[in-house]
């Protein structure tokens, strides 16, 4: 994990790797302050978005981002941190569904 | 301000830069560029500067375009022979991004002029083949305390700088223009026409990095390169307590025009030069 997220990934990030990247949403519901819904999005636009939503956001605020392509969940995250917000947890719910949840820094 | 759908997607790349995002974008969108010659330089840079989106593009230019012209001033096509250079620039900006608005000047700077004009934007390009426009759009922009690239290209050479309110400004390095026929033009001496597109592509650079505020300008530096070696090269020079525009008992305090007609940045031997004449030698 350290190559996508740093040697400070978050907690919540490195148990991607024990659930074989595959989280059951049954963690703590982080409240999120602002959710993006971009299941039809492709990169590098669920980014381009994604990043549109935190710049309007206040620090310390969570974005919950939906995604709908696994290039996109693990784009998204090591994205969102090379501009230094925290991603707190990525969670595949469905099939073709991930929830990014990030801390806005 | 929100960037719409269309916008989002055309502006991608800028959104996805550190340092830009779409903060950054908007702040292009809003923004006024002054253009000062729609030649060899005023072409990329009025292209790169409506592709980015820049909202207004203000462009000055009394001239008409001519085949001569072609090989280098990538804004003007063949159909445009005979057309004012204005007209001609605004249309391929309209065709390349319906965001940036042109504002036309279809008439020469002048000491009436200048000033005005420039105070009605928020950055000031100059690319000229002249060097009394040069001096005029440093102290235009001085007196109105805009920020400003200074570009010339001659040959297979171009320099350029930027000037910055407080810092150093054209007549900081060079006092006035060269004495008349020391220099020779463009017209005279050519100019490989990539060349303008060297130096009017690190023009517009400095442009967008004023306006979204990333990156450290090309202020107190004058930045030289010799396309045929490829060599590039930077002189630091430093604003002078003396300069007769900018320094602390100025004696120019309104616009002076002169007559002469020149390409590059560096007016060039014969040119009384201050302290930084030995800095300066290097230019080229
Ligand atoms: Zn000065």
């Amino acid at each position: 994990m350290t190559t996508a997220f740093g040697a400070n990934a978050p907690e919540a990030v490195n148990n991607r790797e024990n659930w074989g990247g595959i989280r059951m949403s049954d963690q703590k519901e982080q409240k999120a302050d602002r959710t993006v819904d971009l299941l039809s999005e492709v990169c590098p636009y669920t980014f381009v978005k994604s990043k549109l939503e935190l710049e309007q956001m206040e620090t310390g605020q969570i974005l919950q981002i939906h995604l709908g392509n696994s290039e996109s969940a693990s784009n998204v995250p090591r994205s969102v941190d090379l501009e230094g917000h925290e991603v707190l947890s990525v969670d595949q719910t469905e099939p073709s569904h991930w929830v990014v949840t990030v801390r806005r820094a | 301000m929100a960037l719409n759908d269309q916008q989002i997607y055309r502006y991608s790349r800028h959104i996805l830069l550190k340092g830009v995002g779409g903060t950054g974008q908007e702040k292009l969108l809003n923004s006024r560029v002054l253009i000062v010659g729609a030649g060899g330089l005023g072409s990329p840079v009025s292209l790169y500067l409506a592709a980015a989106g820049v909202g207004t593009i203000g462009i000055v230019d009394a001239d008409e375009v001519d085949l001569s012209n072609l090989q280098r001033q990538i804004a003007h096509g063949t159909s445009d022979i005979g057309r004012s250079k204005v007209d001609s620039a605004a249309e391929q900006i309209a065709e390349l991004n319906p965001d940036a608005t042109v504002e036309k000047h279809p008439y020469r700077l002048s000491a009436e002029n200048a000033r005005d004009l420039v105070a009605q934007y928020d950055f000031i390009v100059e690319g000229t083949d002249n060097f009394p426009t040069k001096f005029l759009v440093n102290d235009a922009c001085v007196f109105a305390s805009k920020p400003a690239s200074i570009g010339g290209i001659l040959r297979f050479e171009g320099s350029t700088m930027t000037i910055l309110p407080g810092e150093a400004c054209y007549r900081c390095v060079f006092r006035q223009p060269p004495p008349k026929d020391a220099v020779p033009t463009c017209a005279q001496a050519g100019v490989l026409g990539a060349v303008a597109g060297m130096l009017g592509t690190v023009q517009a650079t400095e442009a967008l990095k004023y306006l979204t505020g990333v990156g450290t300008l090309l202020s107190n530096r004058v930045l030289s390169f010799d396309a045929l070696s490829m060599e590039w090269r930077t002189v630091r020079v430093k604003r002078d307590h003396k300069c007769p525009v900018c320094g602390d008992n100025p004696t120019i305090t309104e616009l002076v025009e002169y007559e002469q007609p020149a390409c590059a940045i560096r007016p060039g031997e014969g040119i009384s030069q201050t302290r930084d004449e030995h800095q300066l030698s290097g230019v080229r």
